[in-house]
């Protein structure tokens, strides 16, 4: 298929899950991510697939990962008040190894918040939101489009790579209807999950890695008997507390985890000769591409990065896009929790602007340029 | 009501082989593989002995259930690679890695939400879910009413100590009233659910009470419990002899294997008169329970309802 077709944000998030091979969904409604869901309930039945609404969303990523380790590709879709119940469960599959995508279509927060508004708020709740040094993927896409193409890659790099995968996009993607092309991935989009090397016998390592250092642990009722725990274990999957194995268990998984670097590759905007760089991501990026266009037509020098990876940071990237920079201005629909990230990684000279807002409205390309004019003209470290 | 299983005698079981005391770890273990149940053989003793030495205490009720488990699931498979164990977090927990299956030790309260999962992902294979009363009842109450409902064909054994274990003894939904724990230091004053009756009421479609105490009893109740086609509960009540009995000074564990003979319907009628534990003054006093199958009926599973296999397979 590859004309057009108008489709909503959150439909385009489930059609690519359906195109990507994902047979089980298990999640519980809530605004403003619940199209998925109603999708899912309608279209997996019809394709041997399993639609099952739990009672929370604990129990939704409960199921997700028993799922997975039935061999299914697996999913589920939240919003921020719902990724936080799921967290636990985030950390589980982190550390046995399990793959499977997250969705979650960002409303104002904290607590109940803004119910059907958009925001970027969660962006940190990914990276740190379960407890201990969990390693992490999150990508954010950018349009109906890119929801499309990148929650088939969330599963591409859950199942090759055997971890969690989430998808953060706002509201205003999740409700947003484009023209988009839906296309049938190929076998090297959909990725092979990592599996054990041989048959089963009593010294089968399921948590020995592979050279991408991804555990080969096989799918339940296959003719291998072992062990998932989310305790610290050894290669053999059973617990242990050995201070020299549990170091090489976390780094590992911190490892293995940049391999979403290279595949998430950032979009370069006018940025050759730029002065001055808007960062942004999701929704935002498509208004400061708008405003760097503006700042252009004035003569001001500014290039947009926009990042389609928040985790594991793609840091040569955005260290190359801000080096020469005179200003950087991190535009994001909250208080700030990418940009601290991109101050963590500037240098000194860097002078940093960011524009935050988190009352529920997208960032105007007028009100970004006004920003970039305004501190760019002071000269100020805002 | 009535119960339809009923204590029998010990059959005539060849008891497992004799260490010397000479003897190394080697030779227990040699010792432990050989045939002391029914099914039991070198190639089928269904233990993960990677795992040992295992981490219940002296007295546990845990590795007698266990135990159990094993010998009814050796009545019904050759082998466990099509059987999953799933397991949340405590002592009953910990006993999934135990056996060599599928095993799936989760997070705390959340076993039956893995293993509703896994079941709809693939219905062909036997999951057996492993929870305790903190665990089941307490972090996970709300998963195991909505899995009872649902009656998707799992079969669910709730080790019931009355106590949390291995946290270091505090109170539980199941700590029966009075009863000391070490945040309960003056008694619990709060009632404690009964997990079949819950269980039945949510719809479940087999719901059993058995206790370690008569073993023979619970193996049948389990068997049972795996053949039945929907929501298998068994409560199987278990003593925690390190927590639950010091705290209390119920004695050791065959004192706590003879509270719970005393705590049976049946029996109780049998040894009226006789001194029991339950008389000690100021001491918690184990309610008297009915033992056996409680509720067995039939309905539509959840697979079923989805299509996913057969009705009536």
């Amino acid at each position: 298929m590859s004309e057009r077709q108008l489709t909503q944000g959150n439909e385009a998030c489930a059609r690519a899950a359906l195109a990507a091979g994902c047979t089980f969904f298990g999640g519980y409604p809530i605004s403003p991510s619940s199209e998925i869901a109603e999708h899912l309930a309608r279209e997996l039945p019809k394709r041997g697939g399993v639609f099952i609404q739990m009672e929370d969303e604990l129990a939704s990523m409960g199921a997700v990962l028993g799922a997975s380790l039935g061999g299914r590709r697996a999913m589920t879709a939240t919003s921020g008040p719902g990724f936080t119940l799921m967290q636990e469960h985030l950390g589980y599959a982190s550390l046995a190894e399990i793959p499977c995508v997250v969705v979650d279509v960002m409303r104002g927060g904290p607590s109940t918040g803004l119910p059907t508004s958009p925001a970027q708020g969660d962006v940190m709740q990914a990276r740190w939101g379960s407890h201990g040094d969990r390693a992490t993927i999150a990508v954010a896409p950018g349009s109906v489009q890119e929801v499309y193409t990148l929650t088939i890659e969330a599963f591409r790099l859950a199942e090759t790579l055997r971890t969690p995968v989430a998808v953060l996009y706002d509201e205003v993607i999740g409700h947003m209807r484009e023209g988009v092309v839906l296309h049938e991935p190929t076998s090297e989009e959909l990725g092979l999950r990592s599996g054990p090397r041989g048959p089963f016998s009593p010294d089968f390592l399921p948590y020995e890695p592979d050279e991408k250092g991804v555990a080969r642990v096989p799918d339940f009722g296959r003719g291998y008997r072992f062990h998932v725990t989310g305790l610290m274990h050894d290669e053999r999957g059973y617990p242990t507390s050995d201070h020299a194995k549990v170091e090489q268990l976390l780094a590992r998984l911190e490892r293995k985890v940049d391999a979403a670097v290279d595949a998430v590759a950032p979009e370069l905007y006018r940025l050759e000769d730029a002065k001055i760089v808007v960062v942004a991501y999701g929704i935002v990026a498509r208004t400061a591409r708008a405003a760097v266009d503006a700042l252009r037509a004035e003569g001001v020098p500014a290039g947009l990065l926009r990042t389609r990876l928040l985790w594991p940071i793609p840091a040569a990237a955005l260290a190359d896009a801000i080096g020469h920079a005179d200003l950087v201005v991190v535009a994001e629909m909250n208080r700030g929790q990418w940009a601290f990230e991109v101050e963590r990684l500037a240098g000194r000279h860097v002078q940093l602007a960011p524009y935050l807002k988190a009352g529920g409205s997208v960032i105007t390309a007028e009100e970004l340029v006004a920003h970039v004019l305004r501190v760019s003209t002071k000269g100020a470290r805002v | 009501m009535s119960l339809d299983v009923v204590s029998r005698p010990p059959a005539d079981v060849p008891q497992g082989g004799t260490v010397a005391p000479e003897a190394r770890a080697d030779d227990v273990l040699a010792a432990a593989r050989g045939a002391s149940w029914p099914g039991a053989s070198a190639e089928k003793h269904f233990l993960r002995y990677g795992m040992m030495p295992h981490m219940l205490c002296p007295g546990c009720g845990h590795g007698i259930v266990l135990d159990a488990m094993l010998r009814a699931l050796a009545r019904r498979y050759e082998t466990l690679d099509d059987v999953a164990f799933v397991a949340g977090i405590g002592c009953s927990s910990r006993v999934v890695g135990y056996v060599d299956a599928c095993t799936l030790h989760t997070t705390h309260g959340r076993p039956l939400t893995f293993a509703t999962g896994l079941k709809l992902a693939r219905p062909d294979l036997e999951v057996v879910v492993v929870t305790g009363d903190g665990d089941g009842l307490s972090i996970g109450g709300n998963h195991l009413i909505h899995a009872a409902r649902r009656n998707i064909d799992l079969t669910c054994v709730l080790f019931n100590n009355e106590i949390y274990g291995m946290t270091g003894g505090q109170l539980a939904p199941t700590t029966i009233p009075g009863a000391y724990t070490s945040t309960s230091p003056k008694g619990n004053h709060e009632q404690p659910f009964d997990a079949a009756r819950l269980v039945e009421a949510a719809g479940g479609t087999f719901v059993a009470r058995a206790q370690s105490f008569r073993t023979r009893d619970f193996e049948e109740i389990f068997l049972r419990a795996l053949e039945h086609k929907g929501f298998s509960f068994v409560e199987v009540m278990t003593d925690c002899t390190e927590y639950f009995g010091r705290t209390n000074r119920l004695g050791n564990g065959a004192d706590l294997l003879f509270s719970q003979a005393r705590a049976d319907v049946a029996i109780e009628a049998d040894l009226a008169g006789r001194p029991t534990l339950q008389e000690v003054p100021a001491r918690p006093v184990r309610p008297v329970m009915e033992m056996g199958v409680l509720h067995e009926s039939r309905r539509q599973t959840l697979e079923e309802a989805m299509g996913l296999v057969e009705a009536g397979s």
